[in-house]
């Protein structure tokens, strides 16, 4: 497959980016790469943030190359395409998720499961190969390979079928992987945020019983009554959580804070599998026994490969699933990020970029 | 249900406190109930877990302790109820005589999972009495947890299977580790479970590499027990070598170790199972995990009628442990050399020709 090599960075592009680990987002003017021959270029119409863009903007994972562009949960539309461009034509709805690349060869990219792939190119923050540092969706556009785009049907609005990219696939993928997805299961989630809420809502669709494990009592009545969720347990009620142990078939751990995981192991039924999607930098404690006296597992998980993550947007459109979202102008988003870090928002920040970032140019 | 009687004196080593350390014993068994086996003990395979309880490492020993869980005898006397079993078969008792008989788990043949589950010792039957284990002449099971061993398994080297071959048996099948030949499967530490899992990986048509701290084990454990390769966890280059390599690693050490270096090796997708149980919590790290969708899960035996497809397998493939045979009066020296896997790979106690009563 032809690599693009050096390319010439021609087409000027505005964004907003942090050009430190405060975090502090503000106008950046930059450029992207011309449109290569397997590419799309893509007005953004909408991104939503995700808590990844929160620990990376901060430097959290000591991997964040300044000036950052973040933002993994595009929507836009197609405004030019490489002449060898077969998936899609000039202004269709595509999205664009969490990785822009990836080596192509290897047993993950043969397996369609590019997530995993060791040599796989973030969408922000990752250095693509011919060199340039990725910029994310905070920006006018974006220029991304035809095979890591995928199509939105006309049924999904925009907006909310943003935070699907990441937080839908993230959800998506482990239930069906791990076998969670269906009628007769039960699956627990912790965490009812960005990734949580739209987890109920896929679970709910599969058919699957669905019990919300959550530290905020406040957010029972959203969880059954706006998500369909059949139970709520706060996690720090001992009476609650001693009640629905080995009730369980599976969980899915959204939490990305350190937080002890005995108690949901102690929820899981013999067999059952605690999947966790947080990416914790401290270890936590395993007590094999927990594991050892009922056959449980513990199982990691990150978002999906493209083809499933196409597969998990025409699910959604077929089901009329979508994100809870809050809806933002570019200018609110460093106050969208300290709210985001108190977990105040019910459940998904999207930026309209279409109709609020070029105001923003001075 | 449970009485004893002067007919039921029985007489085994126990231990009196957590120095651990075993000394003659007189007891009793139960009178043999309509649906019990009576079985006369020849030989009872010295585990890790028996030092463990033993010392009350895990803190929840009774005692007096009578170990051993890896029984092999005959059967002396049958209850009217009893289909499986005739006086003079050779039998085999593992980790569990009793279960609830009707929870999920016990309605799946997977008793091990019952909640109500009784261990073979170190516990209590549903009508109260404690058990004791095979360091002794004589012991009286449900015929449900009683297996039948295969002709051509011999008694001795047969007899650790019953803990360690079903240990590993088990989670090899669950974890999807027997269904393509060629997979490899990396077996961390070569003691009791560890050489049995060589063994039966083999049978199954695996590539096994065994990975180890010490290069000391490596030529028998290729020339010997026909491991593949063998990998040193000290060999920081040869470690690097293995990064991604494994389909499946079975863990089976009980002291404190790092699981980095084991996930490490683990291909995308790739399963650690746990199966050592130590002291103190493990450090799991979560990035491994994410990042490669990678699993750790743990198994404890195995359900009654697998234990018994397993020695049936194990028959079939001519599958032993590498046995020490020991004398009932040499127990704590074995213990002692057990501490310091100073074993190739397990003792087994001599029982019918060592132990006499007073």
């Amino acid at each position: 497959m032809q690599r693009l090599g050096e390319k010439y960075q021609s087409v000027e592009a505005f964004g907003w980016a942090a050009r430190d680990s405060s975090g502090h987002l503000s106008p950046f003017v930059f450029s992207r790469r011309e449109t290569g021959e397997e590419e799309v270029r893509v007005k953004v119409l909408y991104c939503g943030l995700c808590h990844s863009d929160l620990h990376c903007l901060k430097n959290e994972w000591h991997s964040s190359i300044y000036p950052l562009v973040p933002g993994h949960e595009i929507v836009g539309e197609v405004t030019e395409i490489g002449r060898k461009v077969s998936k899609f034509s000039i202004g269709d709805k595509i999205g664009v998720g969490c990785i822009v690349d990836s080596c192509r060869a290897c047993e993950s990219c043969r397996e369609d499961q590019e997530n995993y792939c060791t040599k796989s190119v973030a969408t922000y923050n990752g250095v693509h190969y011919d060199g340039t540092v990725n910029y994310g969706g905070y920006s006018d556009h974006i220029v991304v390979d035809e095979r890591y785009a995928v199509k939105i049907p006309h049924t999904l609005p925009l907006a909310s079928a943003a935070p699907l990219l990441c937080a839908g696939i993230s959800m998506y993928s482990p239930m069906k992987y791990f076998g969670l997805a269906g009628p007769g299961k039960h699956i627990g989630i912790v965490g009812l945020g960005g990734l949580g809420h739209i987890g109920v809502r896929f679970a709910k669709a599969f058919g699957s019983k669905v019990t919300v494990v959550s530290s905020t009592a406040g957010k029972s009545k959203d969880a059954l009554e706006i998500f369909g969720a059949d139970g709520f347990l706060v996690s720090t009620d001992e009476d609650q959580m001693q009640a629905a142990m080995g009730t369980m078939d599976g969980i899915i751990d959204t939490v990305s804070a350190s937080h002890p995981i005995l108690p949901l192991i102690g929820l899981l039924k013999p067999s059952g599998k605690l999947v966790l999607l947080g990416a914790t930098e401290k270890p936590f404690d395993l007590h094999a026994f927990s594991l050892i006296l009922g056959r449980k597992s513990i199982a990691g998980s990150a978002i999906g490969g493209i083809k499933e993550t196409q597969e998990m947007i025409n699910f959604a459109a077929e089901h009329g699933i979508k994100a809870e979202i809050e809806t933002i102008s570019m200018e609110y988003v460093n106050t969208a990020m300290d709210r985001l870090a108190k977990g105040d928002v019910r459940y998904r920040f999207v930026i309209d970029i279409a109709n609020t970032l070029a105001v923003t140019r001075s | 249900m449970a009485k004893s009687s002067d007919q039921n004196k029985a007489f085994g080593w126990a231990a009196n406190d957590k120095s651990g350390v075993l000394s003659p014993f007189h007891f009793s068994r139960r009178e043999n109930g309509d649906n019990d086996v009576t079985v006369k003990i020849l030989f009872c395979g010295v585990c890790h877990s028996d030092l463990h309880t033993i010392k009350n490492d895990w803190g929840f020993s009774h005692y007096p302790i009578i170990p051993g869980h890896e029984i092999v005898g005959i059967a002396t006397k049958v209850g009217k109820n009893v289909t499986k079993f005739k006086e003079g078969d050779r039998v085999g008792v593992g980790v569990i005589i009793g279960s609830c008989q009707s929870c999920e788990s016990c309605n799946q043949d997977l008793e091990n999972y019952c909640p109500q589950l009784v261990y073979t010792y170190n516990s209590r039957s549903f009508d109260g009495t404690r058990n004791q284990g095979g360091y002794s002449d004589k012991i009286v099971v449900d015929q449900r947890f009683v297996l039948s061993f295969p002709d051509g398994l011999p008694s001795d080297s047969g007899a650790p299977l019953l803990c360690a071959g079903i240990t590993v048996y088990s989670p090899m099948k669950y974890y999807g580790m027997t269904e393509e030949k060629g997979k490899h499967l990396g077996v961390s530490g070569l003691g009791g479970l560890g050489h049995i899992a060589v063994k039966i990986g083999k049978a199954f048509g695996l590539k096994v590499t065994v990975i180890s701290r010490s290069s000391e084990k490596e030529s028998e454990a290729i020339d010997r027990l026909g491991a593949d390769s063998f990998l040193v966890t000290t060999d920081a280059q040869k470690m690097k070598d293995a990064i991604g390599t494994m389909d499946f690693v079975l863990d089976t050490v009980s002291a404190e170790h790092s699981l980095l270096p084991l996930f490490s090796l683990l291909k995308v997708n790739g399963k650690l199972v746990a199966l050592g149980l130590p002291e103190k919590p493990l450090e799991l790290p979560i990035f491994p995990l994410v990042l490669g969708r990678k699993m750790v899960g743990g198994s404890q035996i195995g359900g009654m009628k697998e234990t018994q497809e397993m020695l049936d397998f194990c028959a079939k493939h001519s599958i032993v442990a590498d046995i020490e045979l020991i004398k009932i009066s040499d127990i704590n020296s074995a213990m002692d050399r057990l501490a310091k896997s100073d074993v190739r790979y397990r003792f087994v106690i001599d029982v019918a020709n060592s132990i006499n009563s007073a």
